[in-house]
């Protein structure tokens, strides 16, 4: 899949602006008045931020109102509403708590439950697709909501909190990225189911149907991110869970926090940069590519 | 409404025979021609005359070599569009109800004045069927010339899909599936159609009739220009022949 970046960056900051919003809705840390406006801000931001960044992926993003219609089906409807709902929620706790001092406690357990399931809603927006076999697994929603939260722990300052949900999260991603790799000749897709000769022989794509590029190869056929992905790999591990867990085992200090959140969001970014470069679309079949 | 109807009254769809079709890319080229100057917007070519072409297609043609076991491999034209499944996965994941499948014919559609342009549902095809426009910047599908079928100002022999009514080689059949009396449903039983990805339980409606056996030769032994004639004595005329020249 080609790994547009305004979806990278809206999957990673809602995620993370949504995860903070579950630990303040939580009161970890219970904070209230000025410092609560500053937890809040990043939160919404965040979250707000990556939303609005969803939007540049669109056509037509003039008409994304309609985007709110069709819930009963669709992933990316219901991701809308949940995403504007637990925003609202969250903004009325947020108000009470930055200035009246005020802790509407069933706004702030609804507002951080509902948190957890705008980031499934938007994982299941990949979950859904078995014709990604890489992402059609219940794993995609694990690995969005465990680095949600693990990340929201980080920028809400809950640190024994966050170590553990980092390690979990570490070890949720190598293991999405291990089954990840067997995953589409587990599905059971070939270029002889696609075309439906299998049955007949060895099928060899012999000539593509344009001498030139087209929609298809350019959006579901990207090879060139799979060439270094081993070494990406590493360098997520080692700056997304690595180097946080490290600093905010020693000491703490506000810099060593910050250099943490640094190390996690670049990290973050290039998971998620792999998530979908590294993503085979079955259609790659019908091309003799994947 | 982007939920799916749980039955269609009528089941329209293509039958693509494979072993017929000779790779010629007219119905590619009418598809075009049709579908760029009726029903929505048109199909846009950005760079047509210049080095990279990229342009919208509802249908294309690859080709694939079949390598048997035993035998030489087999070349087949493979024209593939939109299949107008029945669990159609583009049309459930479309959050604004631009995309729907209509209960009268079972055609899949896009509204493209309800279309955001947000590729969800080319995600979710597993075959390829949907382009978004480049310049419209809307989604854009076969729509099984919904405007031809229907269309009472064309002549009966035209009312039937573009990329059916062009196909000098007689591959492309168009009809109802509900109909086990229909051209299509014969065809299908008759000639074991099959479905594309199955796997991906899309149940497509479009059928493909695979290529047919082919014919084989009766052995012949390369030895058999050394054995000796059958006749050593010939008789009748050629035997006389053989006297005459005997003698001179």
């Amino acid at each position: 899949m080609h790994p547009t970046p305004s979806v990278i960056i809206f999957t990673a900051l809602s995620g993370l602006g949504f995860g903070l919003l579950v630990f303040l809705g939580l009161q970890m840390p219970d904070v209230t008045g000025g410092v609560a406006f500053i937890f809040f801000a990043i939160g919404f931001g965040l979250a707000v931020g990556g939303l609005i960044s969803s939007t540049f992926h669109l056509g037509r993003p003039e008409r994304s109102l309609k985007a709110f219609k069709q819930w009963r089906s669709s992933w990316l409807s219901r991701e809308a509403i949940a995403a504007i709902f637990t925003l609202c929620v969250m903004a009325i706790y947020a108000i009470g708590r930055i200035f009246f001092d005020y802790d509407i406690r069933i706004l702030g357990v609804l507002g951080a439950i509902m948190s957890l399931v705008t980031v499934f809603t938007t994982s299941m927006i990949y979950a859904q697709l078995k014709s990604i076999p890489r992402w059609n697994t219940k794993l995609t929603p694990v690995y969005f909501l465990s680095l949600s939260v693990g990340g929201g722990a980080l920028l809400a300052g809950q640190i024994k909190v966050c170590l553990f949900l980092l390690i979990i999260a570490g070890l949720f991603q190598l293991i999405v990225w291990i089954k990840g790799d067997r995953a589409l000749a587990l599905s059971g897709t070939t270029i002889g189911s696609g075309t439906g000769l299998g049955t007949l022989g060895d099928v060899r794509a012999f000539e593509p149907p344009h001498t030139g590029t087209n929609y298809l190869l350019k959006e579901f056929v990207y090879i060139v991110g799979r060439n270094h992905s081993a070494k990406l790999r590493i360098i997520t591990l080692i700056l997304m869970i690595g180097t946080p867990v490290l600093l905010l085992s020693l000491p703490f200090s506000h810099l060593l926090a910050a250099l943490a959140v640094i190390s996690h969001v670049v990290g973050l970014f290039i998971s998620r940069w792999l998530f979908f470069a590294e993503a085979e679309h079955v259609v790659g079949f019908y091309y003799g590519k994947r | 409404m982007t939920t799916l109807p749980e039955k269609t009254e009528r089941k329209l769809g293509l039958v693509i025979d494979l072993d017929t079709c000779v790779g010629c890319h007219a119905c590619v080229v009418s598809c075009k021609g049709w579908n760029t100057e009726n029903y929505g917007a048109p199909l846009a070519d950005v760079d047509a005359y210049g080095k990279n072409p990229v342009g919208t297609f509802l249908n294309r043609v690859h080709s694939y070599e079949v390598t048997p076991e035993e035998g030489t491999p087999q070349l087949v034209h493979f024209p593939k569009s939109c299949l107008h499944c029945e669990d159609a996965p583009c049309v459930t994941v479309c959050p604004t109800g631009a995309s729907y499948k209509r209960y009268e014919d079972g055609i899949v559609l896009v509204n493209e004045s309800d279309c955001i342009g947000c590729g969800l549902c080319a995600w979710a095809c597993p075959y390829g069927a949907r382009e978004m426009d480049s310049v419209e910047k809307v989604m854009k599908k076969c729509t099984l010339c919904v405007d031809r079928i229907y269309n009472e100002n064309l002549e009966p022999d035209d009312q039937i899909p573009a990329c059916v009514r062009t196909c000098p080689a007689g591959a492309r059949h168009f009809g109802d599936f509900n109909d086990p009396e229909s051209q299509v449903s014969k065809l299908v039983t008759e000639r074991g159609g099959i479905d594309l990805m199955p796997e991906q339980e899309t149940k497509p409606v479009n059928k493909y009739l695979p290529p047919r056996p082919k014919d084989t030769l009766e052995e012949i032994d390369i030895l058999a220009p050394l054995l000796k004639p059958v006749a050593e004595k010939p008789d009748t005329f050629i035997g006389w022949l053989n006297k005459q020249l005997d003698k001179i």
